[in-house]
C-alpha cells in the first residue's frame, strides 16, 4: 500500500557545507554559533576490519566511534543548509570523502598560531575540486595578520577568499558562509562562461 | 604502547565517546547497505504503509524510525534524534525501504551543483538571519 502523501513532490532541498580545519581551530564552535538547532552530534562507527591501522593501537578493539558535529540553517521552507564539522584527526580522513560528496563547499578555519594545521584540509579540497574559503579565526590577543599575508603563507590559488572571523559570533560565522556561497556562485558563473 | 592500555590517554577515546557498546548488535551484525545508498542529507519519510509482508520482523528501532520519519527528515537528523550511529540507521532504513515502509528522496547529485539562483536564495536567506 502506498500512502497518499500529498506533499511527496515537495521535499526540501538540503545543501551541505563542511567546516574543516586543524584541531582546536574552532570547528565545533562555528557550527554551534550559526546553527538554529542545538548542535547535534551523531556517530559514525569504524570497524577494525576495514581500517586495521586505526584500531591497532588498542589490542582487541574492533570498533570505535567518531563523532560528527552538525547544524542546520533553514533558508526557506524548501531550502535547508546543513553544516558538518569534519572530524579533526587524521585517521578519520576516509569520512571526509563521504561528507564531501555533493557538498556545496567548505570553510577551512585557520588559527594563525598554528597555520600549518590547516594545510591538510586545503590540500584535500584542492584535490577534490571542492570550493572553499579560508576563515581566520581571530582569537583574543592574537597577532592580527592580514588576509593577504595568510593567503600568501598558505600559497592559495588566486581568487580563494580569505576572511577574518570570530567563530563564536553568529553574525561573523554567518558572514563566512555568505562569502563561501558567493564564491561558489562566482565560480559557477565563470565556469558557465567558459562553455 | 604504555603499560596499562586502559589508563592510556587516547585523543579519540575519551569520556565524550560515551559508553562502549556494540552498535551493530541491533542490525544483527549487518553493515550493508553501502554508504552511498542513504546520503547524510537524503530525506526519508514513512510511506504510511502498515502491512508488513509475512516473514518480515521489525525491531523496536525500526518502529522508532518509522515514527520519527512520519514527516520527511534527513538521515543525519534521524540518527541524531534516535541516538543511533549513522551506519546502523542506514542498515535499518535499508530494511524498511525493502519492506516498502519508507521512501527516500535523493539529494542533489554531486556532479550537479545547485544553480546560481539557488545560491542567490541561500545568500539572501543568510543575510536575513
Amino acid at each position: 500500500m502506498v500512502s497518499e502523501r500529498s506533499d511527496g513532490s515537495r521535499v526540501p532541498v538540503a545543501l551541505k557545507i563542511l567546516i574543516a580545519g586543524g584541531f582546536g581551530a574552532g570547528k565545533t564552535t562555528m557550527v554551534s554559533s550559526v546553527s538554529e538547532i542545538r548542535p547535534l552530534q551523531t556517530e559514525e562507527v569504524l570497524s577494525g576490519g576495514d581500517h586495521p591501522d586505526d584500531t591497532a593501537l588498542v589490542e582487541g578493539k574492533t570498533t570505535t566511534t567518531v563523532t560528527m558535529d552538525f547544524g542546520r540553517i533553514t533558508i526557506t521552507e524548501g531550502l535547508l543548509l546543513y553544516l558538518f564539522g569534519t572530524p579533526g584527526q587524521d585517521r578519520f580522513w576516509f569520512l571526509w570523502d563521504e561528507l564531501s560528496q555533493g557538498a556545496l563547499g567548505a570553510v577551512v578555519l585557520a588559527d594563525t598560531r598554528r597555520l600549518a594545521e590547516c594545510f591538510p584540509s586545503i590540500d584535500y579540497f584542492e584535490q577534490r575540486g571542492t570550493p572553499f574559503v579560508v576563515a581566520v579565526n581571530c582569537f583574543e590577543r592574537d597577532p592580527r595578520f592580514t588576509p593577504e599575508a595568510v593567503s600568501n603563507a598558505l600559497d592559495l590559488d588566486p581568487g580563494v577568499p580569505v576572511v577574518l572571523c570570530d567563530a563564536r559570533d553568529a553574525t561573523s560565522a554567518r558572514n563566512v558562509l555568505i562569502e563561501l556561497v558567493e564564491y561558489v556562485a562566482r565560480r559557477q558563473l565563470a565556469g558557465a562562461g567558459r562553455r | 604502547m604504555p603499560a596499562d592500555p586502559l589508563r592510556a590517554p587516547h585523543d579519540w577515546l575519551d569520556q565524550d565517546a560515551g559508553p562502549v557498546v556494540r552498535p551493530y548488535a541491533v542490525t544483527q551484525g549487518r553493515v550493508a547497505p553501502s554508504a552511498t545508498e542513504f546520503d547524510l542529507v537524503a530525506f526519508v519519510a514513512a510511506t504510511g504503509a502498515t502491512e508488513v509482508a509475512p516473514g518480515v520482523h521489525l525491531q523496536p528501532e525500526h518502529h522508532a524510525i518509522i515514527t520519527a520519519c512520519w514527516e520527511s527528515i534527513t538521515v543525519v537528523e534521524l540518527a541524531s534524534r534516535l541516538d543511533l550511529s549513522i551506519g546502523v540507521v542506514r542498515v535499518l532504513l535499508g530494511d524498511l525501504r525493502s519492506a516498502g515502509l519508507i521512501s527516500m528522496s535523493e539529494p542533489p547529485a554531486a556532479e550537479q551543483p545547485p544553480d546560481v539562483d539557488v545560491l542567490k536564495a541561500v545568500v539572501h536567506g543568510l543575510r536575513a538571519l
